[in-house]
């Protein structure tokens, strides 16, 4: 956890310094607030990471001398098969057609997003097919 | 029911069985990040056909200076084309959709990507965009026509009415989101999936470098949908963000385009840069030299990226050059750094010129000559000199035929772990020699074309024999490209389930050379203990005892020598 936090914080510190420089040197916009948008994107997971590094016990993935069967146990939850990832891209392709063909194109767009939408959340609550 | 997989407390039993639907339906409906990533290889493989095909056309058209093939609409439309699927739906999609949606998992351990619906959803959307973007062929007034940058004002709806123009944002805009979604579910998988022991300082550099693609695809890529967006904006409601005539500002769609434009580049070269360097690694028979300063270098590669961008833009007057030029100087010392370190690892080394092994020594070759013309065109100078000519054109085809290159390594590398079969080594060697010689034969007539003023975009040209002959010889490599294209295709036929290749037929160093090929649903029946940066290469060699990574008992080093 460690590690993580401190590329991603570093990573910000160096876009922050950069962005100073850049944006007194130049005083143009647009890449000042992009760089800075880019320093925030790297803050918020790495404080999000420093955190919680401080404050739980190093996992079997960070401890150099782990064994494999420390890491038994839970996983994580993972979807066997699942139509809705399907639904879901069709759905986005539709609305985007819509972009160039009409805006009637939206009507069956959102209503496969809906669809996939309640399809997908329902999978995750009740468990899906294999 | 879906999967809670658990880790058993004993070592063995990790994968288990697969059942589901079979067929098209198992294709539609999976989440297992090794069809995905197989059906991105394939859909990326025919986007390179694809795209190959348009650079014929444009190369057959130039091999003449008043070349008849096509007209020049047609030609427009023809190169956009070509630089869009080459980089929005080839290159990207192949190096962080492909082998990365494969390997990366194996390579940390871990069952499957951490959000493998998420990962559907990002092949369905880069399978639909890259429909959209190429349907503009079929469309009242033909595909995309404005160059694969898209400057504003050829891409206002003054300058391309036609919806050739829309399909191609629509399609950005569904690959941009596929691509953004690989990102969050690579930085996840990486960051909560690795098995016991691997540590990030243990991670394979290929890894690694997925990792800082990934947080890079998460600067970017919002950028390029945020000014897709705009643009859309100015074509159709009315807005005015980027035109002159209602107040907006033209530059700033080459500087959103370039804040995602140049981070694109690494996105693109890092993936390749971590194959080619585990490739060395294996066919040299020893670890990657210099571990811990390669990741630097990757990390060092990624920050200043965020900071170059204007590099593209020195022409316009409207940018700071020095800062950007000292920036796009600084880029050169990491890259530096990775070039000696892939050196380095050969060094001594037993190495076996394999097809993969020779495809990245290719690699190495080819993009060094683009890499250090980069640092020519870092200069504004030079730039001012070279801008828009054949110079550049010659300059990125180096980079990107070697990024060619480093994917095709990677194929024949990983491709017994994916297939369970070899390739047939007689023609990837063939194959290797077309494509190599074909790239400089390519490529240098393109330096020298510029150096002697042909700009780019231009489908014809004034008689002139110092252009003639070299605009033939580039013509000629790009035949020999076509063939070697012809030869890959011809040996995926040819070898098709002809060579088994058992589990580790390269004596591979990192964990997906401990699994079954094809590795069984969810990756492993059992993990080896993990000491360092090579865990399958220390189980399969005990007498190589690692101590901690980067320092090697003695013996070890002397045996790899």
């Amino acid at each position: 956890m460690r590690t993580e936090a401190r590329v991603l914080l570093s990573l910000g510190v160096f876009f922050a310094i950069m962005d100073a420089v850049y944006w007194i040197w130049s005083k143009e916009d647009a890449g000042g607030v992009m760089i800075i948008a880019g320093t925030l994107l790297c803050f918020l997971p790495g404080l999000y990471y420093f955190w919680w590094s401080r404050r739980m016990r190093p996992r079997p993935e960070d401890d150099p001398h782990a064994e494999p069967a420390q890491g038994a146990g839970v996983v994580g939850t993972f979807p066997g098969t699942s139509i809705w990832p399907f639904t879901l891209g069709m759905a986005s392709f539709v609305m985007v057609l819509a972009l160039v063909f009409g805006v009637w194109l939206l009507v069956p767009g959102l209503g496969l997003t809906f669809w996939a939408v309640v399809g997908a959340t329902g999978e995750s609550r009740r468990g899906g097919q294999h | 029911m879906t999967d809670v997989l658990e880790r058993p407390a004993h070592a063995e039993g990790h994968g288990h069985e697969e059942h589901g639907p079979t067929g098209i339906l198992k294709w539609l409906t999976t989440t297992d990040h090794k069809v995905i990533g197989l059906s991105y290889t394939v859909t990326a493989v025919v986007m390179m056909v694809i795209g190959g095909a348009f650079a014929e056309i444009i190369r057959a058209q130039l091999s003449s200076p008043n070349g008849t093939l096509v007209s020049l609409a047609q030609y427009n439309e023809l190169f956009t084309m070509h630089g869009s699927v080459m980089i929005y739906l080839f290159a990207g999609p192949f190096a962080f959709g492909a082998l990365a949606n494969i390997i990366v998992p194996i390579q940390i351990g871990a069952p499957d990507m951490a959000f493998p619906r998420l990962n559907a959803l990002s092949y369905w959307l880069y399978l639909t965009g890259s429909i959209t973007m190429l349907s503009g062929f079929f469309v009242a007034g033909g595909a995309a026509n404005f160059g694969w940058v898209a400057y504003v004002p050829l891409s206002s709806s003054v300058a391309t009415p036609g919806s050739g123009a829309d399909l191609w944002i629509g399609g950005l805009l569904l690959t941009g989101f596929s691509a953004i979604f690989t990102g969050v579910n690579l930085c996840a998988t990486i960051f909560y999936l690795r098995a016991p022991g691997m540590t990030m300082f243990r991670m394979p550099i290929f890894t690694w470098n997925l990792l800082v693609t990934a947080i890079l695809i998460l600067l970017a890529f919002p950028v390029l949908t945020a000014g897709l967006i705009m643009l859309y904006a100015d074509r159709h409601f009315g807005t005015h963000i980027f035109s002159v005539a209602g107040g907006g500002v033209p530059v700033l769609w080459q500087n959103i385009f370039w804040f995602w434009g140049h981070p694109e580049v690494y996105i693109l070269a890092l993936p390749f840069f971590g194959m080619v360097t585990e490739i060395i690694a294996v066919f040299s028979k020893k670890p990657v030299f210099g571990y811990k300063g390669m990741i630097f270098a990757t990390l060092t590669i990624g920050a200043l990226s965020l900071g170059v961008w204007a590099h593209h833009m020195f022409t316009t007057g409207t940018v700071l050059l020095p800062f950007f030029s000292i920036m796009s100087l600084l880029i050169a010392v990491p890259t530096g750094i990775k070039m000696f370190n892939w050196v380095g690892t050969m060094w001594r080394g037993q190495i076996w010129f394999s097809t993969a092994m020779l495809m990245a020594i290719g690699f190495l070759v080819t993009f060094l000559v683009g890499g250090l013309t980069g640092i020519y065109l870092a200069s504004p100078p030079l730039d001012f000199f070279t801008h828009d000519t054949y110079f550049v054109v010659a300059h990125f085809h180096s980079v990107v035929m070697a990024l060619v290159l480093g994917a095709m390594g990677g194929l024949y590398y990983w491709g017994p772990k994916i297939t369970g079969y070899m390739l047939n080594e007689r023609i990837g060697k063939a194959q290797f020699w077309f494509l190599f010689v074909g790239t400089q034969v390519f490529t240098l007539p393109m330096y020298l074309l510029g150096l002697r003023g042909m700009p780019r975009r231009m489908a014809v040209y004034p008689k002139h024999p110092s252009w003639q002959y070299l605009n033939d010889w580039a013509t000629v490599g790009a035949v020999l490209i076509g063939i070697s294209t012809i030869l890959f295709v011809v040996n995926v036929v040819y070898s098709w389930k002809r060579y088994p290749a058992g589990d580790n037929p390269w004596d591979g160093h990192t964990l997906e050379w401990f699994t079954t090929s094809p590795p069984p649903h969810h990756n492993f029946y059992r993990l080896p203990p993990i000491r360092s940066e090579r865990p399958t290469w220390d189980y399969n060699h005990p007498e190589h005892k690692a101590l901690e990574h980067g320092h090697r008992e003695p013996a070890a080093e002397g045996s790899a020598k």
